[in-house]
């Protein structure tokens, strides 16, 4: 541990070209991701489109085929305590040791960790309402992912990396698990990362978000700017237009005849003369919510973008 | 307990949903000048929001003078009104009358139609706003 790399001031998370195969199929390409202290990330994305995958790399459970991935400047392949013990892990599958009961749990993984608070350990136990002696086995989906959000959270680590932490669960626990996740946030300095395709969770919980899609980033900024720079128009033309309008910087397109809808990452002023010089007025100009936004990605068609951009 | 209403369907950003709320609070009075209002923590986890969004919300109702933050003794609604000055004032008024008389043209409407409306809200407005207070 004596040469890990470890440091205090090192970001949580510092992925560089990071590019993994399996096999022919490309699952990430080329990622560039670093978050900073006390940061709450939502990483967004498709089923299959990356995201466990990179957080697999995160925790050392996958190895950098090209690139480099490190916490607090540690590489979590070479030394995996010294990573491990800063992280705090929701698995999408919560796998957890389903012949113990919650207090054998507890006790089993306090002895992995030297920093555990038995006392928090404790709290939490009582928030979530889990009764100790109940076997894991026939706890609900619910409880399950609350029993192992506690063995994430109770010792404290300074990074948590939570995948898809309320996938699956009905709205009530959702909530229990999301005020948890808030409370920690409040924490002085915690990092947390947390997947996700709720997009409205998302935009309550995170200050930056990133954005995977078939295996790259297509959007890594704060939710501030995401929402800044993206408009959702109305245009109307004063002539029916029988094909599609091409629009630079335009993401998705949807209408007919003289109303035609965008989502585009643009300068409303650029877009407001673009619109005049080809015949038509903007009639409305709002901010797009996340899931505009992420639609709008995910059902884009880059070719034709960069054919657009020429 | 302040009741504010987050939606994350119409794209506003979080933070001026609460802004926009508490302003709305502080000029029906339900919100009284020099009222402690909760502390970050307390309405992030009340919202199920990041804490950081509403620390951003107070920051700017501060830095618009509806807020007083002290060391020690919490964040309060300050005890008169805005401190923009008046041009600061009429601007913020008349980009919001621009965009209505807009609005109204494309669904035609004329300025009559607007004036009888804004009456009859604020009439509303304010029985409903200052009833709820005395109920309360």
């Amino acid at each position: 541990m004596t040469d890990s790399g470890f440091r205090y001031d090192a970001a949580p998370i510092e992925v560089k070209g990071l590019t993994r195969r399996f096999g022919k199929k490309i699952a990430l390409n080329n990622i560039n991701l670093t978050t900073s202290s006390g940061r709450v990330l939502g990483l967004v994305g498709e089923n299959g489109a990356g995201k466990t995958t990179l957080i697999k790399h995160l925790m050392g459970m996958l190895k950098a085929q090209q690139g480099e991935v490190k916490v607090f400047g540690i590489n979590p392949v070479k030394d995996p305590v010294g990573a491990l013990s800063r992280i705090g892990y929701l698995s999408e599958d919560r796998d957890l040791p389903h012949w113990m009961r919650v207090d054998e749990l507890m006790n089993y993984t306090r002895a992995f960790y030297p920093d555990w608070d038995v006392t928090y350990a404790e709290e939490l136990l009582k928030v979530f309402r889990l009764d100790p002696s109940a076997k894991i086995k026939q706890l609900s989906r619910g409880q399950k992912a609350q029993a192992a959000l506690l063995t994430a959270l109770a010792y404290r680590p300074p990074l948590l990396l939570l995948d898809e932490p309320s996938s699956g669960l009905d709205p009530i626990v959702r909530r229990d698990i999301l005020t948890a996740i808030i409370r920690t946030i409040a924490d002085e300095g915690r990092t947390v990362l947390f997947s996700s395709h709720l997009l409205e969770e998302v935009e309550r919980v995170a200050d930056d978000v990133a954005m995977i899609h078939e295996g790259e980033i297509v959007i890594n900024d704060s939710i501030e700017n995401i929402k800044a720079k993206h408009h959702s128009i109305t245009l109307r033309f004063h002539e029916p237009q029988p094909d599609k309008p091409k629009i630079e910087g335009a993401l998705s397109i949807n209408g007919k005849d003289k109303e035609w809808s965008i989502i585009c990452n643009c300068n409303i002023d650029e877009i407001t003369s673009k619109a005049k010089s080809m015949g038509s007025e903007i009639y409305q100009d709002t901010p797009p919510t996340l899931e505009d936004i992420f639609i709008a990605y995910a059902g884009v068609d880059r070719s034709i973008i960069k054919e657009d951009k020429r | 307990m302040i009741k504010i209403h987050i939606s994350t369907k119409d794209g506003v950003p979080i933070f001026q949903q609460i802004v926009t709320q508490i302003k709305h609070m502080v000029a029906s009075g339900r919100l009284a000048p020099g009222e402690i209002v909760p502390p970050i923590r307390v309405l992030a986890e009340q919202l199920l929001i990041n804490p950081n969004t509403v620390a951003r919300a107070y920051k700017e109702l501060e830095s618009e003078g509806i807020f007083i933050s002290r060391q020690g003794s919490g964040t309060r609604v300050a005890e008169k009104g805005s401190t923009l000055d008046y041009a600061e004032r009429l601007q913020v008024l008349t980009e919001r009358v621009e965009s209505l008389l807009v609005e109204a043209d494309q669904l035609d409407f004329t300025v009559e139609d607007i004036i009888e409306l804004i009456r009859q809200k604020n009439k509303l407005f304010y029985t409903s706003e200052r009833g709820k207070n005395i109920n309360d």
